[in-house]
């Protein structure tokens, strides 16, 4: 993984410095709330329901022992012993106070972390698909590409106040795993036909009150022009955007009123100037990056085998790892989703144990995925017995990956000054509901995002069964909505009806399942029976 | 009845203005009557509290109720986590927010 050089650090710790100083003059009387909060906002710091909320970028969603173990000592030195990793990768703290603030933030620098742009009108910590430098079917690790992106954005005067925040996936293979057609700009790393690398392009995408799914804008651009390719799309947006109204100052706002393909027409001139200043990137710059990256020591001749006769083991290897590219070795999926759980929260016991594990059997390398789980992606076959006994003592070895218990829910009015109704006990109760395993199993691939309000951090427009929460005259009420995807088969989600009660919507996904039992066929998943049925079949039994 | 809420500054805890300062317990929170935004300016101008804010509420016997779920939540804390919530020991208490 990357390792801060010198000027890192320095930027670093400059920065919380900076911070420690603008927090003191708040707590001074110096500074207004008003004042402060956009320079909070620059460094993670929020402030929700109980407490301010720290927001902890984890690039990529790349992180190490040492990274993990220093947000564990956080969890229990200055917040309530846990943390809750989200939809982009990052992790979040829920009770933190301000004053104790600058102290987080150095103790992050000394493991070469921070929160810098984790909120903000600001480019965003660029996500990627979790199984980066280990999945069978990348064409090549993406992550350089986005460090190199990460660092040349960060602090660039240019992107230092966009109109509103800019989120940016990238990805190396055709199966997607980052929701990258949900993003403002969505990198994927393709061959062309002469078998040289670059980026197919898309932009435009986006959650929130108005969902859209990135257009494709460019089929091919070169690793040495991509810079310039992303400037050019946030130079456009930069110079149109609708600064006067909060709900238009996306870029997908932008994309949409203009037309992908006027949009397109402006970043291409953009792009034809901007390659003339030559601003991309050295290939030195690239191969000094990408040196970081360099695959493990993968050994050679590891038996493939797996001894299966423990059929507790046999059914978590089976639906919780997936093909590594280097023989003997696997991929594990550590479910932060227990029946009844909180997805997506850690103990710092438990970030301690993932430390463990992943030194002693991953390389020393800790992923975590859009869907607010964890990964070990390098872990010999022949240790995943003792890694699920590890993960087993940690209460990590749920199985449930992809599954209807596998939730994303945002943390929702439980948490949040923005919602409007709480996700967590929905998701739990659906969980508790489709508890038994062989039911699981029986439903197969089935995605269930929920969100507490209309911003969308529970990604429910790419479910393939959303739930949003709303305020329905200061009772939560819920809407269901159907054949959503975040997969490289993206999708909207398309609303059922009339909303329920904290019960009836549990009841209505269960009505809904039983369509899809009933209607399937052979090897369809929940949503490729949606796709083909239709949504009336759904509405007929759940309002009939 | 009308109660005046907010954030402390330092510490980011839910507080309910009490009369004469602020506590983390809304049974605490006064009838503000038509003065809280005044009492709000005040307090936001002298650095104690963060984006205060006035509310309907209603006295249920000993407690006060605040009138909107979210202010119940912030009042007593994550639903879904009552153990780190105002009455940890209530199993009950849950009841009261929904």
């Amino acid at each position: 993984m990357y390792r801060y050089d010198q000027y890192d650090q320095a930027i670093v710790d400059a920065r919380v410095d900076e911070f420690r100083d603008q927090t003191r003059r708040r707590l001074a009387g110096a500074m207004t709330e008003d004042q402060f909060k956009p320079l909070r906002l620059k460094n993670g710091l929020y402030l929700q329901l109980h407490a301010y909320m720290l927001r902890v970028a984890i690039p990529y969603g790349t992180l190490n022992g040492r990274q993990m173990r220093k947000l564990a000592h956080i969890a229990r030195t200055y917040d309530r012993g846990y943390g809750h990793f989200t939809t982009r990768q990052n992790l979040q703290y829920h009770w933190i106070k301000l004053e104790q603030a600058p102290d987080i933030l150095a103790e992050l620098a000394t493991v070469e972390m921070h929160a810098i742009q984790t909120s903000g009108e600001s480019i965003r910590n660029i996500s990627a698909d979790q199984y980066a430098g280990a999945a069978a079917d990348e064409i090549m690790d993406p992550r350089p590409w986005a460090e190199l992106i990460r660092q040349a954005t960060t602090f660039h005067p240019e992107f230092s106040y966009l109109p509103r925040k800019f989120k940016i996936a990238l990805i190396a293979s055709a199966e997607d795993r980052a929701a990258l057609r949900w993003h403002d700009l969505a990198l994927r790393i393709v061959r062309n036909e002469a078998g040289e690398q670059g980026f197919e392009v898309f932009a435009g995408g986006g959650m929130g009150r108005t969902p859209f799914i990135a257009y494709p804008i460019r089929a091919f651009c070169p690793g040495e022009e991509i810079f310039s390719y992303i400037q050019a799309v946030l130079r456009v947006w930069n110079s149109h955007a609708r600064r006067d109204n909060i709900h238009k100052q996306r870029m997908k706002i932008l994309v949409h009123d203009l037309g992908h393909e006027e949009f397109t027409r402006q970043v291409e001139e953009a792009f034809a100037h901007i390659l003339t200043l030559g601003t991309d990137f050295p290939h030195a710059e690239y191969e000094r990056i990408a040196a970081y990256f360099a695959p493990p020591p993968f050994e050679t001749g590891l038996p493939e085998a797996i001894d299966r006769s423990d059929p507790d083991f046999a059914l978590w290897v089976d639906r919780q790892t997936i093909a590594h590219k280097a023989p003997g070795y696997a991929i594990v999926n550590v479910s932060l989703k227990p029946i009844a759980g909180i997805g997506g929260d850690v103990t710092a016991e438990q970030m301690e144990a993932v430390a463990d594990i992943a030194e002693r059997y991953s390389f020393d390398d800790i992923r975590v995925s859009h869907a607010q789980n964890l990964v070990l992606p390098h872990v010999r076959k022949q240790d995943l017995h003792a890694v699920w006994q590890a993960l087993d003592a940690a209460g990590l070895a749920d199985v449930n990956l992809d599954l209807v218990t596998d939730i994303i829910a945002c943390p929702g009015l439980d948490y949040c000054s923005l919602a409007n109704a709480r996700s967590i006990p929905i998701a739990q109760k659906i969980a508790e509901r489709f508890a038994d395993m062989d039911r699981q199993l029986e439903l197969g691939e089935l995605k269930i995002k929920i969100s507490g309000c209309i911003n969308a951090c529970g990604h429910h427009h790419a479910g393939h069964i959303g739930i949003l929460g709303v305020d329905r005259k200061g009772t939560e009420n819920y809407q269901l909505l159907l054949g959503g995807s975040g997969a490289e088969d993206t999708s909207l989600a398309r609303i059922t009806g009339p909303g329920f009660d904290e019960k009836g919507i549990v009841d209505a996904v269960e009505k809904a399942t039983d369509v899809y039992l009933r209607e399937r066929a052979q090897g369809e998943r929940f949503l490729d029976t949606y796709r083909r049925i239709g949504m009336d079949p759904f509405k007929e039994a759940i309002y009939g | 009845m009308k109660i005046l809420t907010g954030n402390d500054l330092a510490t980011g805890d839910v507080v309910w203005w009490t009369g004469e300062g602020w506590s983390v317990h809304v049974n605490d929170a006064i009838d503000v009557g038509d003065k809280g935004q005044e009492i709000a300016d005040a307090e936001n101008a002298a650095r104690r509290v963060n984006i205060p804010y006035v509310i309907d509420a209603a006295r249920e016997g000993d407690d006060i109720r605040p009138a909107h779920i979210k202010d119940r939540i912030r009042a007593l804390g994550p639903t879904v986590r009552l153990d780190l919530s105002r009455k940890p020991a209530d199993p009950s208490v849950g009841n009261w927010v929904i």
